[in-house]
């Protein structure tokens, strides 16, 4: 061996260098903000305050949605989800500690929460999605997964923050299922299932800057004041219902976690043992459009590495070239 | 050498030879048959779903078959894009006898990878949309790593056709494609770089989900320098296993060399890691007492033993040792790879994953099939050093 071991480290360190450089450069790029939220945006407010648990609302949203019962108990009679999934989406889940014995308290207590999809202003199922099957609507914000291109990745399924596109284990062609707020009875003129059937208006439907300023004015109240909670959809033709004011966590959930959600919650307990646990309000996918865009941004980096990497190979090939068609010795350069 | 070859063109790549010999042997015939067991339970999964045959579920979406079949399988694969890196971008030719079998055992690692993702993808009847402009969406990091892999498979196929070409007897053919190899090879390098940096990435979008040992921006690099380090432990692996299986002599003074680049690799390797895990003031998890931790030091230990190993240069002339070596990188790579999607997936209460059998099988049919592709070609095809060709390349 002529070259010493430095010029070869040196000539490897070069050469992987094009390769390694571009995996450094996100430390120094800069990147893309959350998405803005859309002021036509449609959503829900989830008042847990105001929920009984009567599940009027999973019943709705399975016969709006024409999904199947699912069966945990021993005797199969009653629809029992526990959570999510192919059959079930949405699904009203309870919080209870010690004694249980007073609504919306955080020890000793009980409380309601809502699992559904929540329309994230920027979701991370979106971004990821290779086919574009999962994509938000510019209007309404509504976040749908279109089957005829979904290619069943399940990427969706594994980065979305909240755990909600669930996937069809059982069958040869299964599917993405998850809230779409019930798209398809817009169409018809009517709004979300599950808010047209809410009792006492804790599962709210209307524009999300509506909702917003509905869950601040509920805020604002002091516990125990009389008011009134409009039900089904607000601003709508529904009668309100009258109650007493809950002693709220001062605290909108999905008014910014993860770069804002079209459905809001408000909660009696926080909402970490509710199993919403706090996200940054930057979105995941700014985060790794940002990381994925500083590389890609117009192919210049891998074009300008691949012509690099041309030129390297054309010049090692040339000198072997010769080699293979000429029978010639090795070339001086290369004797060690 | 084959009955088709002119000795004019052998000579020049006379460092590469068929190893010849019975094709049908008691390994190959074992091979096989865990192959066909594998082949059964893809069947059962085509036709009853993947709860028929995996454990995955909504927690873990995404088992073994993604985990270990693609994002530690195609790094297993990458002594092509190593050796390809090495010898005709970086010029170091006399590493030319290495590439044809490390480019074989990629092109059978990728092909298992493809596989696995056809078989693991629940809608593949959908797949055309992915290169479908209307539907393809860049903004994936998915779509990015599938495209770049369907065409590096492409591309390693055709990096591999002068083999072909040798024992078919084509001169004029081999002259020809000899002649636009240079662009061929500057893909078979710039598409492994980005889908195996890209294989980091694919977590990026999964925030809190992954541990924070694990969740990085620098995951992209970290991806990227696990695969280059096991692209040549891999060649080393495969070089210490073909000549004791095949009874070849092996080229311990070229994979002594260029042990020095693992060496340089994995001091790279563990700066980065380490010092992004303490730049992010998350040292404190790896201390406490649970999987995650405990596996993050495992990864730290097989990283840093093959460093020791092969710290001092004279260790590198010793067969067993450099093997070793690259076995602990390869353990390292997989573990740091399997811990980043599996252990470090942190989970809501209430999910577990572990595979089923079946599962398990359907991955070690899958590698069978690969070893068994490897050894065929090889006894047939002029792709491991010729005996006489490492004499000739050592003898300087
Ligand atoms: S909650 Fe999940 S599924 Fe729903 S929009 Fe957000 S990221 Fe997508
Ligand atoms: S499973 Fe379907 S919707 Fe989800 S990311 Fe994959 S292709 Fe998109
Ligand atoms: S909006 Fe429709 S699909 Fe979504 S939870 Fe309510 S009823 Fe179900």
């Amino acid at each position: 061996m002529t070259s010493t071991r430095r010029e070869f480290l040196r000539d490897t360190l070069v050469g992987g260098g094009s390769a390694l450089a571009a995996g450094l450069l996100p430390a120094i790029a800069s990147g893309r903000d959350n998405l803005p939220r859309i002021p036509t945006a449609r959503g829900l407010l989830y008042d847990s305050t105001l929920c009984i648990g009567c599940k009027a609302c999973m019943a709705a949203c399975k016969q709006a949605n024409d999904l199947p019962p699912e069966h945990t108990l021993a005797e199969p009679y009653w629809d029992t989800p526990l959570d999510l999934s192919g059959k079930t989406k949405t699904v009203i889940k309870m919080y209870r500690d010690g004694t249980a014995a007073v609504k919306d308290r955080e020890v000793d207590g009980f409380a309601f929460i809502k699992a559904s999809c929540m329309h994230c202003v920027d979701p991370s199922c979106v971004s990821v999605c290779p086919v574009s099957a999962m994509r938000k609507d510019p209007g309404s914000g509504i976040v749908t997964n279109n089957p005829d291109v979904c290619i069943g990745c399940r990427y969706c399924v594994a980065a979305c923050p909240f755990k909600v596109p669930r996937f069809e284990y059982d069958t040869p062609f299964p599917r993405i299922k998850k809230c779409e707020l019930c798209e398809h009875r817009m169409a018809k003129g009517h709004y979300a299932a599950c808010a047209a059937v809410c009792p006492t208006g804790a599962t709210l439907y209307g524009q999300v800057e509506d909702l917003l300023r509905e869950a601040k004015r509920r805020l604002s109240l002091s516990p125990g004041e009389e008011t009134r909670f409009p039900r089904g959809e607000l601003g709508g033709a529904d009668h309100d219902v009258r109650a007493h004011t809950a002693r709220y966590v001062p605290q909108i959930y999905g008014e910014s976690e993860m770069g804002g959600t079209q459905m809001i919650f408000l909660a009696g307990v926080p909402f970490a043992k509710l199993g919403y646990r706090p996200l940054p309000t930057r979105s995941y996918a700014s985060v790794s459009e940002t990381l994925q865009h500083s590389l890609y941004e117009g192919m210049v980096m891998p074009i300008a590495a691949l012509a690099g990497l041309s030129f390297l190979a054309y010049r090692s090939r040339v000198n072997h070239t010769l080699l293979d068609e000429e029978d010639q010795p090795e070339p001086a350069g290369e004797q060690p | 050498m084959t009955p088709f070859s002119s000795p004019r063109v052998l000579r020049p790549s006379g460092e590469h030879s068929p190893v010849g010999g019975r094709l049908l042997t008691p390994v190959t015939a074992v091979l096989g048959l865990l192959g066909l067991v594998s082949l059964f339970i893809l069947a059962v999964r085509l036709v009853y779903g993947l709860g028929a045959v995996t454990n995955i579920n909504d927690g873990y979406t995404w088992g073994t078959w993604i985990v270990l079949d693609v994002m530690v399988g195609t790094a297993f694969a990458c002594g092509g894009y190593a050796m390809t890196v090495l010898v005709y971008i970086n010029n170091n030719w006399e590493y030319h006898p290495l590439v044809r079998p490390a480019l074989l055992t990629s092109v059978f690692g990728y092909t298992l990878g493809g596989v696995a993702i056809f078989v693991d993808v629940g809608r593949y009847w959908n797949g055309w949309a992915v290169f479908h402009p209307a539907y393809a969406q860049p903004n994936s990091v998915m779509w990015e790593v599938a495209l770049c892999i369907t065409l590096y498979v492409g591309v390693m196929w055709l990096e591999f056709t002068p083999a072909i070409l040798e024992k078919a007897g084509k001169i004029i053919w081999l002259r020809r494609t000899r002649k636009i190899m240079f662009i061929l090879l500057a893909f078979a390098v710039l598409l492994p770089s980005m889908h195996q940096s890209g294989l980091g990435m694919v977590l990026v979008a999964f925030g809190d989900h992954i541990h924070p040992l694990w969740q990085t921006n620098y995951l992209p690099l970290l991806f990227l320098l696990t695969a280059i380090a096991m692209g040549f432990a891999v060649v080393v692996f495969e070089s210490y296993l073909t000549s004791h299986g095949f009874r070849r002599p092996m080229e311990t003074p070229l994979l002594a060399n260029m042990s020095q680049v693992m060496v340089t690799l994995l001091v790279i390797f563990l700066c980065v890691r380490l010092g992004d895990v303490a730049a992010r003031h998350q040292f404190h998890r790896a201390l406490e007492l649970n999987l995650q931790a405990f596996c993050f030091w495992c990864e730290v230990i097989l990283f840093l033993a093959p460093l020791l190993m092969l710290m001092k240069p004279a260790n590198r002339n010793r067969p067993r040792l450099l093997f070793y070596a690259a076995l602990c990188l390869l353990q390292g790579g997989a573990l740091y790879r399997l811990d980043a999607y599996l252990i470090g997936y942190e989970q809501v209460p209430g999910w577990h994953y572990f595979p089923s059998v079946p599962e398990i099988l359907a991955t070690l049919g899958l590698v069978s099939l690969e070893v068994l592709g490897f050894i065929v070609l090889s006894k047939v095809l002029p792709v491991l050093p010729a005996p006489h060709g490492v004499a000739h390349v050592n003898g300087r």
